[in-house]
């Protein structure tokens, strides 16, 4: 087989796939958020601007969305860099992959069972009581922004170790060997060394949560209860109960739109930060 | 520190250790630990809901998955060969089919499935008339090309990562000896693929099999039991719950640990 003819066949249908399920589907999305409703709910073919005009009906879902997923960003990065910085500098080598693979492994299982689980935590009979035998009064915690954020670290955090953790293993030790043979204390090796070095990480970690929170609908759906609600809880909203599929499509393009612009300022400050390679990975 | 470290890994699994203990819980009520019990296993896998949607599930993530790895490596090998423009388009278009959110996926993936099968239904009663003429609609088929799409970009990622590992000497001395192209690719390159595909195909698996967001979108009338499991939380907090929970997570936290292995077995 020619090779040309063989490249162009083992490439037919990933390309036939990712045209019908990717570059068409959001293209419909693109195409709907300038349509108008139908009576019975669905599309009408037009051209109007009104589902963005409109989009500030739906302002406390893009609210909550804008204040609370760069504060889950911020609070996994925070939890996350010291547990990236022992698994990469300071644990036994022996253990360290086992150590990686068990933070890394709950993000691929249900995020849905996991955050049932803190529903049995937040609920009434789970921590709250606890605390209220310890006479320390008896706080509400489920269906709050508290449970929501809570949510968002446990689901989010693994992703957050794993690039942090790449850009420290990289790190070449002789450069912190160095540093504290010429007399500098631990933290001044830590912030004028190690830090600049893994910020290429800490950038992608955060980049990867904070895209992903964007569309987040399960966490606060299960732990907001209804009270704390996203973009994502708006979209399954416009889309599967009222059924407005034009305003719908402008609040997920707008959406994509807020996505396309951080991975945007996300790759600049990348090749700001390291003039090197972007690898961003998922596993 | 190592206070610290200890104290995230308890965070990390003392949730899933919650749902397995209460799901051996004796009481009705998920909140109260009153017994052991393992009477809640025999009830969900007796419950005929959650049998019909662990099938449902079952056939889409192995449909799916199988789909994903077979064109997904298949596209890999081939993006090898391909520079310029093009590999800047397909590189793209995989990003993105990572990238995108679930729930955008799902949406998009609706409105247009419902469009396109409104415009063809007509037709396809025109064409073969009867009674009951052939219908299109949402179910297991949107179920697996919407899984597809995300876990065959997946099964690229991981599966170019190795071959970009791949010591090119061997393909060349192979060359050298007369081997013929199709001959050298399957005794070098597949044996040497093999295990990131493998690893790919699990991942998959285990990612349509606990999707939620994108199924809840294009599911049709089918359950999958991350949609029954969710309408089910919506009707109160059960052991049953909890069971059906732990044995997802114990079949998922099986592969993607066998996923990890497999493909990180020598590191250093």
């Amino acid at each position: 087989m020619r090779p040309a003819l063989r490249t162009t066949l083992f490439l037919a249908p990933a390309t036939a796939w990712l045209l019908f399920m990717l570059v068409l589907p959001l293209l419909v999305v693109v195409l709907f958020s300038f349509g108008e409703r139908g009576a019975a709910g669905g599309y009408v073919p037009a051209f109007t601007l009104d589902n963005y005009a409109n989009l500030s009906a739906r302002w406390t879902a893009f609210r909550n969305t804008i204040l609370l997923a760069p504060l889950g960003t911020v609070l996994c990065l925070l939890i996350a860099y010291p547990l990236a910085y022992h698994l990469a500098i300071k644990a036994d080598p022996r253990w360290r992959t086992i150590l990686l693979i068990l933070v890394i492994v709950p993000f691929w299982t249900s995020i849905l069972i996991r955050s049932y689980a803190w529903i049995q935590i937040l609920g009434g009979n789970g921590l709250p009581r606890l605390i209220a035998e310890l006479g320390l009064g008896r706080p509400r915690l489920i269906n709050t922004p508290f449970a929501v954020l809570v949510g968002i670290v446990y689901g989010y955090l693994p992703l957050m170790v794993f690039p942090i953790h790449v850009a420290l293993e990289k790190i070449d030790r002789r450069l912190l060997e160095a540093s504290a043979d010429l007399g500098s204390p631990p933290w001044r090796t830590f912030l004028q060394i190690t830090l600049p070095l893994s910020l290429a990480g800490v950038a992608t970690g955060s980049m990867l949560v904070f895209i992903l929170l964007m569309g987040e609908f399960l966490i606060p759906q299960i732990l907001g209860g209804g009270k704390v609600f996203f973009v994502g809880n708006a979209l399954v909203d416009l889309f599967l109960q009222s059924r407005n599929w034009p305003f719908g499509a402008a609040v997920a393009a707008t959406l994509v739109l807020v996505m396309l612009v951080t991975v945007t300022i996300y790759l600049r400050a990348m090749k700001r930060l390291s003039g090197g390679r972007d690898d961003v990975s998922m596993m | 520190m190592r206070l610290y470290v200890l104290s995230v890994y308890l965070f990390l699994y003392i949730p899933i250790g919650i749902i397995a203990l209460f799901s051996f819980n004796a009481g009705r009520h998920a909140a109260q630990f009153t017994g052991f019990s393992t009477q809640w296993y025999g009830k969900a896998l007796n419950n005929p809901f959650v049998l019909e949607a662990l099938k449902t599930s079952f056939a889409v993530a192995l449909a799916s998955a199988l789909l994903a790895t077979i064109c997904g490596t298949l596209a890999a090998i081939a993006l090898q060969g391909i520079r310029g423009w093009m590999r800047m388009v397909y590189d793209a278009l995989i990003y993105m089919a990572v990238m995108v959110p679930g729930i955008v996926i799902g949406i998009a993936t609706l409105i247009t499935l419902v469009t396109v099968f409104g415009t063809l239904n007509p037709l396809l009663a025109a064409i073969f008339g009867g009674e009951t003429p052939p219908q299109l609609g949402l179910g297991k088929g949107s179920l697996i090309a919407a899984h597809g799409l995300f876990t065959m970009a997946l099964v690229v990622v991981i599966v170019r990562a190795r071959l970009q590992g791949m010591d090119r000497t061997l393909l060349e001395a192979a060359a050298d000896l007369g081997a013929p192209p199709m001959r050298s690719f399957v005794q070098i390159t597949l044996p040497q693929i093999a295990p990131a595909v493998l690893a790919g195909f699990l991942l998959a698996f285990t990612f349509s099999f606990d999707d939620f967001i994108v199924a809840f979108f294009v599911a049709g009338s089918e359950t999958t039991l991350p949609i029954y499991i969710f309408s089910s939380i919506r009707r109160g907090v059960t052991p049953e719950i909890n069971a059906i929970g732990a044995m997802v997570m114990a079949a998922s936290l099986v592969l993607l640990i066998a996923a990890q292995m497999i493909l990180r077995p020598r590191k250093r």
